[in-house]
């Protein structure tokens, strides 16, 4: 009965299912692209998806399956009457800082999920490398779209690292390397590496370092560890001074009061700290208050560190994070 | 705008928590509360006893009737609540998520009806 040959040769169905799955996303964005709607992109393709399932057993797997969609729902469009504009070139540009925003929040969102339980949160986390890779791959010599993807990488080679086995939030710092995905790591340093040498070439112009570069090269730095057993404290000081130039995002401030600490010691990152006090954005900010407490604590000021980590653990909503906080609070009273 | 956060959770689960765990949720409660005091979001607050304590009144037919329980007997029950002062609806569901009792209860976000 079994027959190994014929058995392992995937079917028309199979075929038609991988070919969905590999490029439904990037389909539906050139049909959307012309018609500046997804629905009846999503509906053509659906259509066309069907049309193929129906055929392919009979006819067999064409030679390039995805344009064959493509022709079958471009027509449908048309048949449709439904208008169309492909974006100009030079639209590019503001377009794509936008674009790089939205793929970024939505990886962003899909983080507060470490330890990836929530299988939405997962998908969104895998959409948004995808939508990354796909962005990076059509624009291959914009830096910050390399940058972006090295970025992403980079944290997503971590997330096995952020929990111990027993479910426990692990800091950066305290993470063993060798849970990090060390393939992933290679890939984010190789996309650094080239968006540099794009951003940096004669003539390139200033404009293109930009901010995911940079936050690239901040997760590099700290990705030092894994060689060096510690992290690049002075890169990812410096690294934050023009980050901070750059965007002059509070958040960045506070990171930036978090690296001079380690570099300059506890006091000089508490009076940096002191210096963003005032400001209304930072101050439901739980992070704001970790690092704090954490400063505090380890120069021996317990008691205003307890207070600092009961304001952290008040903003807190992950249960892992906010246990962590508890024990720190419990170690420093 | 003000919206009451109604905190349900499991009653039972909550009984069989160990000493360490209870007061950790208490810590976390308290930090809480100190977080939306100083935010100054906080209008009130407060922690119920179980529904093992709780009395229902209602009035049939002219005569009060008391029934020892609570009005609902559900898997979870109420067991505190908060009164927030924010901007808008999202602002209230932050807070809601950062309730200690978000990841394995329910917290019930209703605005309030001015009157």
């Amino acid at each position: 009965m079994k027959d190994a040959g014929l058995t392992t040769l995937p079917g028309p169905a199979a075929t038609a299912e991988a070919v969905a799955r590999r490029s439904r996303g990037k389909l539906v964005a050139m049909l959307g692209a012309r018609t500046r709607d997804l629905a009846p992109a999503e509906d053509a393709l659906a259509d066309a998806f069907a049309a193929a399932l129906a055929s392919w057993p009979q006819q067999g797997v064409p030679a390039n399956p995805e344009g064959q969609r493509l022709v079958r729902a471009k027509s449908r469009i048309r048949q449709a009457g439904i208008p169309f504009a492909v974006p100009a070139l030079a639209e590019l540009p503001a377009r794509l800082a936008a674009v790089l925003d939205a793929v970024y929040a939505c990886y962003a969102e899909a983080w507060c999920d470490p330890a990836g339980t929530d299988a939405r949160r997962t998908n969104l986390a895998d959409e948004a490398l995808w939508l990354a890779s796909l962005v990076a791959s059509l624009l291959p010599v914009e830096p910050e779209a390399l940058g972006l993807l090295s970025l992403m990488l980079h944290s997503h080679a971590r997330r096995a690292a952020r929990r111990d086995d027993a479910g426990r939030y692990v800091p950066l710092a305290a993470q063993d390397t060798r849970r990090w995905d060390a393939r992933m790591l290679a890939e984010a340093e190789r996309l650094l590496h080239r968006a540099a040498a794009l951003a940096l070439a004669p003539g390139a112009g200033l404009q293109r370092l930009g901010r995911f570069q940079l936050e690239a090269a901040i997760q590099s730095a700290h990705g030092a560890r894994r060689f060096t057993g510690v992290a690049d404290w002075p890169a990812i000081l410096a690294l934050y001074d023009a980050l901070l130039r750059l965007t002059a995002s509070p958040v960045v401030a506070l990171n930036r009061a978090v690296a001079l600490a380690e570099v300059a010691g506890p006091a000089a990152g508490l009076a940096a700290l002191d210096a963003l006090a005032g400001d209304a954005r930072l101050a439901d900010h739980q992070p704001t208050w970790a690092a704090r407490a954490d400063l505090l604590q380890r120069l021996g000021r317990g008691a205003e560190a307890v207070v600092a980590y009961d304001r952290a653990i008040g903003l807190e909503a992950d249960p892992a994070v906010r246990a962590f906080l508890l024990q720190r609070r419990a170690a420093s009273g | 705008m003000q919206y009451l956060l109604m905190i349900y959770s499991d009653e039972a689960a909550e009984a069989t928590m160990s000493e360490a765990d209870a007061q950790a949720e208490v810590a976390a409660y308290k930090a809480d509360a100190g977080a939306m005091a100083q935010a100054g979001v906080l209008v009130g607050g407060e922690r119920l006893r179980p529904t093992s304590d709780a009395t229902s009144v209602r009035i049939r037919g002219g005569k009060t009737e008391l029934l020892n329980g609570p009005y609902a007997d559900t898997r979870e029950q109420l067991g505190g609540y908060f009164m927030v002062e924010v901007p808008d609806l999202d602002a209230a569901l932050h807070w809601a998520a950062r309730c200690p009792t978000a990841p394995h209860g329910t917290i019930e976000v209703r605005p309030v009806w001015p009157m």
